[in-house]
């Protein structure tokens, strides 16, 4: 188990450093980084002067390694536009995004799961067409339009529930199921799958010619064994929910990384920009390796060689 | 023995000429709900996008400030002089959407295209080669997986500048993960097979082999990974078009147009619920499908 | 008079398939007694193992299982409710299946699948559960009991498995033991040390077995009674001694060539084989099942019904037109003694 969790941790940490590359080089993919920092309008000495004060004119790798070994000790630099270091900011407005991505997965489990199992403890019947229909629409609704349609819906007609900012609970329930629905199709038909293969087993027909209870057949033996697969993809749909929280809280006006990132590229502020981007590229990196070792948890054939 | 038994013994026509494979195809595709209604709306929607220009009833672009927002025709101050009313600028909404149609179509495709042939190259030669190069291609395939794609896409976009050809090419080149990783798997199950051991053994070189005995026995797969591309590249591009660095104005895109009809929308509903809906019957009609292409050529595969 | 441990009589099993209905099982009768041995033997597909299924009530959603008689310990258990039937299961009749190697739940340690078993009908706390799972694990030969129980089926080899599959279904102490083909999945080295240790465990614990199988072999070796299935039907049935020596139905005869005997058959000399396919049992059939193999078929047994009757003695049932003698004299001409 040691031995398995260490040899994920190297590749973690190999993965982490070539995303650190990837998002420096992101910054150079225009040619000149001053003269976009500097902005449209900039004159010759603007952009000269941004080059020396960020130190574009030395050597790309010189810049990345200086970049990376202060980005390792939590120092991104200097927000161009808040003129305050850029760690301090993404501090501020991380929980809100950890906050909302946490509530959008918790959504789409509850959702997914439950659906899945019934799927598949039913199948072609109406509770599986119901599950299907629900998926296929899911996949094809366009998670701002739906956040759209929430907020009419339920913020201004029914006035139900507040449509911006972050005071209560009650602000987030709209943006995370807003960002949690587009997963529960995929989830859904990975539990479902899952399902109908472990229910089929030999195993199962075993705990059942124990004797033993539907309900101990159902929740110890299938779903523990049907869940595995779905953890790992749980891990990797929060992960891109962190990316695409973006769109949701400039909808809502939640204060997080997502509308920061957006403020960030509307001002021009880059060094803001690669923070956030490699925050939460590591923070999905960090989210698969635990998947992993939950896996290993949950399955003994990886945990016990 | 009587007349009467041997013709009954005898075969029907039918049973004779067994149907040829492409009936038996267009059977399953008929038969199938999802791809017929699939099928069917999203060749009404390329027909509006290819025949926009003699279709549409204005120029998308033509403004008159003196009919803004005016509703679609069942509403209060709606004419069939603009069936889907106008936006913000007097422009005909129907003219935009079918406009915005092309753009939709046109960055889906072009995108899938970029990022399949990418997204193929990588995975059928991580699966066919295995050992190192799959390593090197899988650690790659991590490290995209790891990146946030809608925020690269907006700071790449944010940096060079925004354009149809520029979204088109970083989605291409962002979103190739999904065909890499079928593809690998596809490869490495075909490429077990004793048919592309005896084509080794018959001395072919590597190349015609992934192309007659590997690609052909991967198709399928890759058709299916192909419609729900497109649908992923509509969708991030009606994201970036929505976060005003897509498809930059006047070009129409839906995504935009729900945007820009976004403070409307609590007065007029219609404004973003048109291109929203069409971008959802867009996406729910490739979906389809992409289901039913997937539930044809593999029937035992179903679910 | 032993005492009896499970009553079947007329049991049916219709599917549901496309193409119509198909009769898997059609009317199967027979009895096990406390301490005998049930052999039910057959080609695949001839229903032997959905037999075994529906005395369970295991049978898949779809299969339709009706019956005139399902009696355990002289109790009906054919339409008592599933909660009923859980009670039983696992409890006074278990089940080891074919396949050793997925039919333990990979994720469990073999300890806490079989506590489990006497912790649901028993009430048993985990203590004395393991208490039992350590001694029934001695019991079925397996050494350093009390630390295996701390490990998963995947570090265990198949036959290990199958021992403790063994061990897990007398957990309960069950009447009545039903083995679906349990050394099938096995090396051949290790398939007769499983079985002699089930039939020694058999009649250590006095309890019921119905051993299901197609390896005549094994059957000569633990049968007390035998029943020979083809096509959905019990086509003989009897004592060991009686079938073996005195096999009546051409199908049984044919069964039987197909194996030499050490000693009997001639090195070099062709073994028996059994022409043709298994008839399809989807929709009606007013024939004899094995009239289309049957060498000595006549007119009357492609488009007939024909009974099980009592053969040599009363305790011997076979299922063909022909009598017992010309069954014997046809065996007679084709193994020349």
């Amino acid at each position: 188990m040691l031995l398995y969790a260490l040899k994920r941790f190297g590749v973690a940490i190999l993965v982490a450093i070539s995303v650190s590359i990837v998002t420096f080089s992101l910054l150079h993919v225009s040619g000149d980084p001053a003269a976009a920092m500097a902005g449209e309008s900039a004159s010759e000495e603007d952009i000269e002067y941004v080059r020396k004060h960020y130190g574009f004119d030395r050597p790309l790798a010189v810049q990345y390694v200086d970049w990376a070994s202060k980005a390792i000790k939590g120092d991104f630099g200097q927000s161009i536009y808040l003129k305050r270091p850029v760690a301090g900011i993404l501090a501020e407005r991380a929980p809100v995004t950890m906050t909302l991505g946490a509530l959008s997965l918790t959504f789409a489990l509850v959702l997914a799961i439950p659906l899945g199992v019934l799927a598949a403890m039913f199948p072609n019947t109406i509770i599986d067409r119901f599950a299907l229909t629900i998926a296929v629409i899911g996949q094809a609704l366009p998670n701002f339009f739906f956040a759209l349609i929430m907020i009419i819906l339920f913020g201004v007609w029914l006035r139900w529930l507040p449509i911006s900012g972050h005071a209560s609970w009650l602000n987030f329930i709209m943006p995370s199921i807003a960002l949690g629905y587009y997963a529960t199709p995929a989830i859904m038909r990975l539990t479902r799958a899952g399902m109908m293969d472990v229910l089929s087993s030999d195993y199962i027909r075993t705990a059942r010619a124990k004797g033993l209870k539907p309900r101990v057949v159902l929740f110890k033996h299938a779903l523990r064994n049907a869940i595995i697969p779905v953890v790992s993809f749980s891990a990797v749909q929060l992960g891109f929910m962190l990316g695409g929280s973006i769109i949701i809280e400039s909808i809502f006006s939640l204060n997080g990384l997502g509308s920061l990132a957006w403020q960030s590229i509307q001002r021009s502020d880059f060094e803001v920009m690669q923070a956030i981007v490699l925050t939460i590229a590591c923070f999905y990196i960090l989210l698969t390796f635990l998947a992993d070792l939950l896996n290993a948890y949950l399955d003994p054939r990886i945990r016990v060689a | 023995m009587a007349n009467g038994t041997i013709a009954k013994k005898l075969p029907s026509a039918d049973q004779i000429l067994e149907p040829s494979p492409f009936q038996l195809m267009m059977r399953r595709v008929l038969g199938h709900a999802g791809m017929t209604f699939g099928g069917g709306v999203l060749i009404l929607i390329f027909a509006a996008a290819l025949f926009a220009p003699i279709l549409s009833p204005h120029d998308p672009y033509t403004q008159d400030l003196t009919k803004r927002f005016l509703d679609p025709v069942w509403g209060a101050t709606g004419s069939w002089e603009h069936p889907l009313g106008t936006d913000k600028f007097g422009r005909d909404y129907l003219s935009r959407m079918m406009f915005g149609a092309r753009t939709s179509l046109l960055i889906g495709f072009s995108a899938m295209l970029i990022s399949g042939i990418l997204g193929t190259a990588l995975g059928v030669a991580a699966g066919y080669f295995g050992g190192r190069v799959d390593i090197v291609i899988t650690f790659i395939i991590t490290t995209r997986l790891a990146m946030p794609v809608i925020l690269v896409a907006l700071v790449v976009v944010a940096l060079i500048g925004s354009s149809l050809t520029i979204v088109i090419w970083v989605l291409g080149l962002l979103i190739w993960d999904r065909f890499a990783v079928v593809m690998r798997a596809a490869t490495q199950q075909a490429r077990n097979m004793d048919y592309v051991a005896a084509a080794k053994a018959l001395g072919c070189s590597t190349f015609r082999i992934v192309l007659t005995e590997i690609m052909p026995n991967v198709a399928n797969a890759l058709i299916v990974v192909a419609t729900l591309e497109v649908a992923h590249a509509i969708f991030l591009e009606a994201s970036l078009s929505f976060l005003g660095l897509g498809v930059q104005p006047p070009t129409p895109s839906w995504g935009l147009m729900v945007s820009e009809g976004k403070g409307m929308m609590f007065f007029k509903a219609w404004v973003i619920a048109i291109p929203g809906t069409a971008l959802f019957m867009l996406m729910l009609c490739i979906n389809l499908l992409g289901d039913g292409i997937r539930d044809v050529t593999a029937p035992e595969n179903r679910n | 008079m032993a005492e009896r441990i499970l009553t079947v009589d007329n049991l049916k099993i219709d599917i549901p398939v496309p193409a119509g209905m198909l009769h898997a099982v059609q009317g199967v009768s027979f009895k096990v007694d406390r301490g005998e041995t049930l052999c039910i033997v057959g080609e695949s597909g001839c229903g032997k193992s959905l037999t075994s299924l529906a005395i369970m009530d295991l049978l898949p959603g779809k299969a339709i299982r009706t019956a005139t008689t399902l009696e355990l310990d002289n109790e009906n258990v054919l339409d008592i409710t599933e909660d009923k039937m859980a009670d039983i299961r696992g409890n006074r009749m278990g089940m080891i299946f074919q396949e050793p190697m997925t039919s333990l739940n990979p994720a469990y340690t073999i300890g806490n699948q079989m506590e489990e078993t006497l912790i649901r009908h028993r009430k048993a706390s985990r203590e004395e559960a393991r208490d039992r799972a350590v001694f029934l694990l001695e019991k079925v030969g397996i050494t350093a009991a009390r630390s295996r129980l701390r490990q998963y089926p995947h570090q265990l080899s198949g036959g290990l498995r199958q021992r403790v599959m063994i061990a897990m279904t007398l957990m309960c102490g069950p009447d009545l033991i039903i083995a679906d083909e349990p050394t099938t999945a096995l090396d051949v080295t290790i398939q007769a040390q499983i079985l002699l240790l089930l039939a020694e465990l058999q009649k250590e614990f006095n309890m019921g077995l119905i051993l299901i199988t197609h390896d005549l072999g094994v059957v000569a070796r633990v049968a007390d009674r035998v029943a020979v299935m083809y096509a959905g039907q019990i086509v003989e049935q009897g004592s060991a001694k009686q079938v073996f020596e005195n096999p009546t139905h051409p199908y049984t005869q044919g069964l039987l060539e197909c194996i030499p005997i050490p000693g009997k058959t001639a090195r070099g000399s062709h073994l028996g084989s059994i022409p043709g396919i298994v008839p399809s049992l989807i929709g009606e059939m007013n024939c004899c099942h094995f009239a289309e193999r049957c060498s000595y078929a006549s007119n009357h047994c492609h488009s007939a019904v024909v009974d099980l009757r009592p053969g040599f003695t009363n305790a011997h049932d076979y299922r063909c037109v022909m009598s017992p003698e010309q069954c014997a004299d046809n065996l007679k001409q084709k193994v020349p003694a």
